[in-house]
């Protein structure tokens, strides 16, 4: 029941412990990640969206520089001077020098015929008066092309302006290096899965994508999504994977340039944070309930031991309780027993007075009578000394403190029994250390409990067989033990040997008050008397005494 | 014949009544009372030599008594009847001026040894008294 109770609490406690410290704990992992997360995810966008601007006016500074110093030749030089094809070489060796990044350069008049052409074509004969940029530029005056494939059959965009001389219109049209171009916008492609590219307005490729996507093939992504400035945005693409992108509109909002990086790439170092996070705190929990497991245990067995010493103490009170009341009513009892002894005494007394008259002397029973007179004595005789153990047994002694040596008490004790053992064939062996100190204690109480203890051990032996004598000592207390060899004393009578009139020996032969009276004598004397015995094997007493008895409370 | 006289106290009626008879079967003058306040009556008017006294009566108790026989007859020896437990008050009995204590159930024999002894020294204090008020009259 008790068992039960403490697994219960244990069980509680380890419960309520472990809930409290995985609770925070868990809670606590759980909001770090997620605030750490959140932070972590918006610097990648925050870093994307840089990236996506400075690669925007990179780009947006590529085509304004080459549309700058084109614009500066056109408003520099007349149409009949750049008519001339070296004139036309010349111009585009000096752009070409400055700024690079242009395939060809070409003057067109406004009937869309190429009037002069410089670059690796052969494009001289081409009429470019129904191309689309070709009304664009008639209308804008300057004008940079999606891209397109024109008569080369190659992708390609181009620069074209207009110039109005006084009384005709032309056009200076120069193609744009696609390598140079992209690898200009591949600058911007990060990392293993990091793209860079440009859509149109349609969501058409001007740009190669790193992976996939070709050329002027239509993406799927909807350019609308992307708003002023720089915008970024999280999308799942074809091949299920998350994808950052971020998108800023060039070219007066025509090209949309576009950044992306696979979110899982970029989430790695995140990953890695939460798992470390989580081994931490799965390691935490384990020693958590290691530790609440090893302590509430310690703490319940310690527990458990207190109440279990509380119980003998308890066991104990009652016991010494019990013997005390016992004493009172042997008193009583002794007392009540003793004067009708005392009649009975002087009556035996008497009618043997009696029986020594003249009468009597002749009668024929004469024998008998004094037989059965002396019978009567004879057992007043043997009662008088169950109250005498009893009186004993209840006596208030106060002990008569004086210097005792142990073994000086025990040399006389087995004195007195020597014979007796002899004639049994039993030897007692002394095996106490001379160096016992000497006590302050009862020299003839202890004495007593000694011929007790030893006169039980003889009669336990019976016949043929040892008790021994040993003794410890430590700086208060010294310990006395009487070992015999006899039958031992069965363990549920164990608890009983030092009850009153308990006895194991033969009706007449013991009175059960020796050990009682031990009992109370050694307590007095402020020690302990305690037996261990194991059937069959025999019996061990210890009387420990202290050195010096303690003050009474 | 012996010369001294005694008193048996006791309130055990049958006690006291068989001791009486077996002292006076042995020839010894002996009267007996129950009670402490009876034996100081009888002290006060006719005392005798020697007191046995049991030491745990009802009414007036042996110790009580003792001292009362002290106070009245010094000269008077007092031998106490004690029960076993009784016997530190038998030693108390013994420091207030008892000649002796003897255990119950007692052997008749015994008590007359000690009786006799008791009248001894009563008579070596009478003697030495009585000498010591013939040198008084003689100085």
């Amino acid at each position: 029941m008790k068992r039960r109770l403490y697994a219960n609490l244990q069980r509680k406690i380890i419960f309520i412990t472990l809930l409290v410290s995985f609770i925070p704990l868990i809670l606590l992992g759980v909001t770090i990640y997620y605030q750490f997360a959140q932070v972590f995810k918006s610097k990648i966008e925050e870093q994307i969206a840089y990236r996506a601007r400075v690669q925007s006016n990179a780009i947006e500074l590529f085509l304004k520089e080459r549309t700058s110093i084109l614009l500066a030749m056109a408003d520099a030089y007349t149409f009949d001077f750049l008519s001339d094809k070296k004139n036309l070489e010349k111009i585009f060796q000096i752009v070409n020098n400055r700024v690079g990044g242009l395939i060809d350069l070409g003057i067109i008049d406004s009937s869309g015929r190429h009037v002069a052409y410089v670059g690796p074509y052969d494009l001289i004969k081409v009429n470019y008066y129904s191309e689309p940029w070709f009304r664009e530029v008639e209308s804008k005056g300057v004008y940079v092309s999606d891209v397109f494939m024109g008569y080369r059959r190659v992708p390609h965009f181009i620069i074209a302006l207009q110039r109005q001389e006084t009384n005709k219109r032309w056009i200076l049209r120069a193609t744009v290096d696609s390598d140079v171009f992209e690898g200009l916008v591949r600058t911007a492609q990060v990392g293993k899965t990091g793209d860079a590219f440009i859509l149109n307005k349609a969501g058409f490729y001007q740009t190669h994508m790193r992976f996939g996507g070709e050329i002027l093939s239509k993406s799927d992504l909807d350019t609308t999504i992307f708003g002023e400035g720089t915008s970024v945005i999280e999308k799942v693409n074809a091949n299920g994977k998350k994808v950052l992108y971020a998108g800023r509109w060039l070219k007066k909002n025509n090209w949309l340039l576009v950044i992306s990086q696979d979110a899982a790439e970029e989430m790695t170092r995140l990953f890695n944070t939460k798992q470390m996070e989580i081994i931490i705190i799965t390691a935490g929990c384990i020693l958590i309930i290691f530790t609440t497991i090893f302590t509430t245990h310690m703490t319940i067995k310690r527990l458990e031991n207190y109440d279990r010493k509380m119980n003998e103490l308890n066991a104990q009170l009652v016991h010494s309780d019990k013997l005390a009341a016992l004493g009172k009513m042997a008193a009583g009892v002794a007392h009540e027993i003793n004067n009708p002894l005392a009649v009975i005494a002087e009556k035996t007394g008497w009618m043997e007075d009696l029986l020594t008259e003249e009468e009597f002397q002749n009668s024929q029973n004469l024998e008998e009578y004094k037989k059965s007179l002396h019978k009567i004595e004879e057992h007043v005789e043997r009662a008088r000394k169950v109250i005498h153990g009893m009186l004993g047994f209840a006596r208030r002694m106060e002990p008569h403190l004086e210097d005792v040596d142990i073994n000086k008490v025990i040399n006389e004790t087995i004195t007195f029994l020597e014979s007796y053992a002899r004639t049994n064939n039993i030897s007692i062996i002394n095996e106490l250390s001379s160096d016992l100190p000497i006590i302050a204690s009862d020299h003839s109480q202890i004495q007593q409990v000694f011929l007790n203890l030893l006169t039980n051990a003889i009669d336990a032996v019976g016949k043929d067989g040892t008790v021994h004598i040993s003794g410890l000592s430590n700086n208060s207390e010294i310990a006395v033990s009487v070992r015999d060899n006899g039958p031992g004393i069965p363990k549920e009578r164990q608890a009983k040997v030092f009850e009153p009139f308990f006895t194991t020996k033969k009706s007449g032969k013991g009175t059960g008050l020796g050990l009682s009276v031990s009992y109370n004598i050694v307590r007095n004397l402020g020690g302990t008397i305690t037996l261990e015995s194991e059937e069959g094997k025999g019996t061990t007493f210890t009387v420990n005494l202290p050195v010096v008895i303690p003050e009474k409370k | 014949m012996y010369e001294f006289s005694v008193l048996l106290v006791d309130d055990e009626k049958e006690f006291l009544d068989t001791l009486l008879k077996r002292l006076q079967k042995r020839k010894v003058k002996a009267m007996g009372v129950g009670s402490g306040e009876e034996a100081i009556k009888i002290l006060k008017e006719s005392p005798p030599d020697l007191v046995v006294l049991d030491v745990r009566m009802q009414g007036m108790d042996g110790i009580k008594t003792l001292r009362e026989i002290k106070k009245i007859k010094p000269l008077v020896e007092v031998i106490m009847l004690t029960g076993h437990a009784n016997v530190e008050v038998a030693v108390e009995g013994m420091e207030v001026g008892a000649f002796d204590y003897l255990m119950k159930p007692t052997d008749v024999d015994e008590l007359l040894y000690k009786l006799e002894d008791a009248y001894k020294r009563k008579k070596i204090q009478e003697q030495k008294i009585k000498r010591l008020e013939d040198e008084k009259n003689a100085g």
